[in-house]
């Protein structure tokens, strides 16, 4: 099959690679027939995450049509067609049990790595390093899947792949972040540090749960254009002498109820040296996490769907103390979201689709990755067709 | 209920008898209770702790470590069990560069559901003993598995092997051994890549 491969900082490379098979009795094996680039995979173009080896298939936002199933698999069948959150989870363990889906205890061989740097370690991820298990990603014709009776959502309509792709990680990681505000209909105002795939999904997540006010913080045009078609204020950062400022102004003096960092770190901190190396970049790339700290209202709330997971500096944690703000974060607990937000999509609240500004084979891959890296033609979101 | 403290004798159980099918062996065994000797004297040697909470009933734990041969799924180096008795096993660890470490064990002392203790023979080239316990987790969340090794370094060739073996990631071992086993009774699977396609270089690597 034909799968996109990292070949190191800023090489990427389209291989033919042996097709995946079953090798765990819960496996099932997904023919891809839509798969898309995250914001994320951008930090393994870049080089920032450690643990990358060159020929690591890429991807952990796919669907497709399930072609085979392990002997332990009971709810899926062959000619399923389903969508696959990009955390696997087993189900059975403390936190799958209480659905915090991505601390998944039993899914990551490589957990005494990440376990080194973090204390713990979580769900693995597909296509995302072997810190977070080395499974081979879905910017491919197929995928290996496993716990196929945990993760995939059968989608049982007729309705288009490009409306229901995004259940795999940015319609759930948005909703997620606004859900984490504590919102309070008609009452509450949100601010939104980032206007990429998974800020857009905030913002309209935030209204669909009823914020009074959802103010979006950017500097890319085309981006806050779209922020604005999802029914956001906008601000300019690059355009205004103080963001605080004027959130105070649009805020009655009081701040946003919630924030949320949806920006990130570029680096992905992990083993010391590299922490080290890469702490220059993060001066930088924290600012929007430290504004977004000072900025949100007295008691207020914190939200960090942006990734981060090394060391940061300078945060200015005594602005979160004196506030008494919460913080909420993490990897998205995505199988908590698949059924509800499905609904809402085939119930005509959202449409996904919204986001897509690029679609390409899965072939020009390589070219697409530099585009959407250097946010050129309007780039928002690529997404992948691996039978063109 | 209280648990015993590892280092209080506990009856081999009648169940064990029963499955060797030699009264005579539990009652051999609870003779090796109390040794003349430590295996590892307390101020000598490296000692591990390590313990993992899994979602699944001690007893149903317990039976699964009891057949000794079954931990040779869920340490990852590769490991050779044979029981030779019901309570004696022999032990075969690989080591880098294609020699071998070897041991005799036996079971010291067993509570079904709670507790096994276990120590190499007296002429174990490197003497270990240790014990796992399983206790129950607070507010009914499975079962807490505790392991304690201790094992003797020896000197020469034969210590410079077996550091090289294990050298500082002795702890780390163990950590895996009930990492993996606890995938295997939650999940039902040990969690793997191996065998997963892969791009060049490694495929070439992979197929060299």
């Amino acid at each position: 099959m034909k799968a996109v491969c990292w070949m190191g900082k800023k090489k990427m490379e389209v291989q033919t690679v042996d097709d995946p098979r079953i090798l765990n009795p819960r496996d099932c094996i997904v023919r891809i027939t839509a798969t898309a680039i995250c914001g994320s995979d951008l930090h393994l173009y870049d080089g920032y995450v450690p643990t990358m080896e060159k020929g690591d298939i890429l991807g952990h936002e796919f669907m497709g049509e399930v072609v085979e199933v392990g002997p332990e698999v009971k709810k899926l069948k062959v000619g399923d067609r389903v969508v696959v959150p990009f955390t696997i989870s087993c189900g059975g363990c403390f936190h799958c049990s209480r659905q915090q889906w991505s601390c998944c205890d039993n899914t990551n061989p490589n957990a005494s790595l990440l376990e080194a740097i973090a204390g713990y370690s979580g769900a693995a991820l597909y296509g995302y390093s072997h810190l977070y298990g080395g499974y081979a990603g879905g910017q491919a014709q197929y995928a290996r899947v496993p716990f196929a009776d945990v993760g995939p959502i059968k989608i049982e309509t007729d309705i288009p792949d490009e409306k229901v792709l995004f259940l795999s990680d940015i319609f759930p990681t948005g909703y997620m972040a606004a859900e984490n505000c504590d919102i309070e209909p008609g009452r509450s105002v949100v601010a939104v540090w980032g206007c990429g795939p998974v800020g857009q999904f905030a913002i309209r997540s935030a209204l669909l749960l009823g914020a009074a006010k959802v103010i979006a913080i950017d500097n890319v045009p085309e981006r806050l254009r779209m922020a604005e078609a999802g029914g956001a204020m906008t601000i300019n950062h690059d355009e205004v002498d103080d963001v605080l400022d004027h959130l105070k102004a649009l805020t009655g003096g009081r701040g946003p109820d919630a924030a949320i960092d949806a920006v990130g770190m570029e680096a992905h901190g992990s083993a010391y040296d590299q922490v080290k190396q890469t702490l220059k970049l993060e001066n930088d790339r924290a600012y929007a996490l430290r504004q977004a700290m000072r900025a949100v209202r007295k008691g207020g709330v914190l939200s960090v769907p942006g990734v981060y997971s090394g060391f940061i500096d300078k945060v200015p944690f005594g602005a979160v103390f004196g506030k008494g703000v919460t913080i909420k974060q993490g990897q998205t607990h995505m199988h908590r979201y698949l059924r509800p937000l499905l609904d809402l999509i085939q119930d005509g609240k959202i449409d996904p689709s919204f986001v897509i500004t690029h679609r390409v084979p899965l072939t020009e891959a390589p070219a697409a990755y530099q585009t959407f890296c250097n946010k050129e033609d309007d780039c928002i979101k690529v997404v992948l067709d691996p039978a063109a | 209920m209280p648990t015993p403290p590892p280092s209080h004798p506990v009856p081999a159980s009648k169940s064990a008898a029963a499955r060797s099918g030699d009264g005579a062996t539990a009652v051999s065994a609870r003779k090796r209770v109390a040794p003349s000797r430590a295996v590892v004297r307390g101020d000598q040697g490296i000692k591990i702790t390590r313990a993992v909470t899994i979602r699944r009933p001690a007893e149903l734990l317990y039976a699964f470590w009891r057949d000794l041969e079954n931990l040779a799924r869920v340490i990852k180096h590769p490991v050779t069990i044979t029981r030779t008795s019901d309570l004696a096993s022999h032990w075969s660890v690989s080591a880098p560069g294609g020699g071998r470490v070897e041991w005799d064990a036996v079971i010291i002392n067993e509570n079904p559901g709670r507790l096994l203790a276990w120590r190499s023979r007296e002429d174990a080239e490197v003497p270990n003993a240790g014990t796992v316990r399983f206790d129950p987790a607070p507010g009914d969340e499975g079962t807490e598995v505790t392991v304690n090794l201790e094992y003797n370094p020896p000197a020469g060739k034969l210590g410079a092997l077996f550091a090289k073996l294990t050298g500082d990631e002795a702890g780390q071992q163990v950590a895996e051994t009930l990492r993996r086993l606890k995938a295997l009774m939650e999940a039902g699977e040990i969690p793997t890549t191996e065998g997963q396609p892969v791009g060049k270089p490694q495929s070439k690597r992979q197929n060299a």
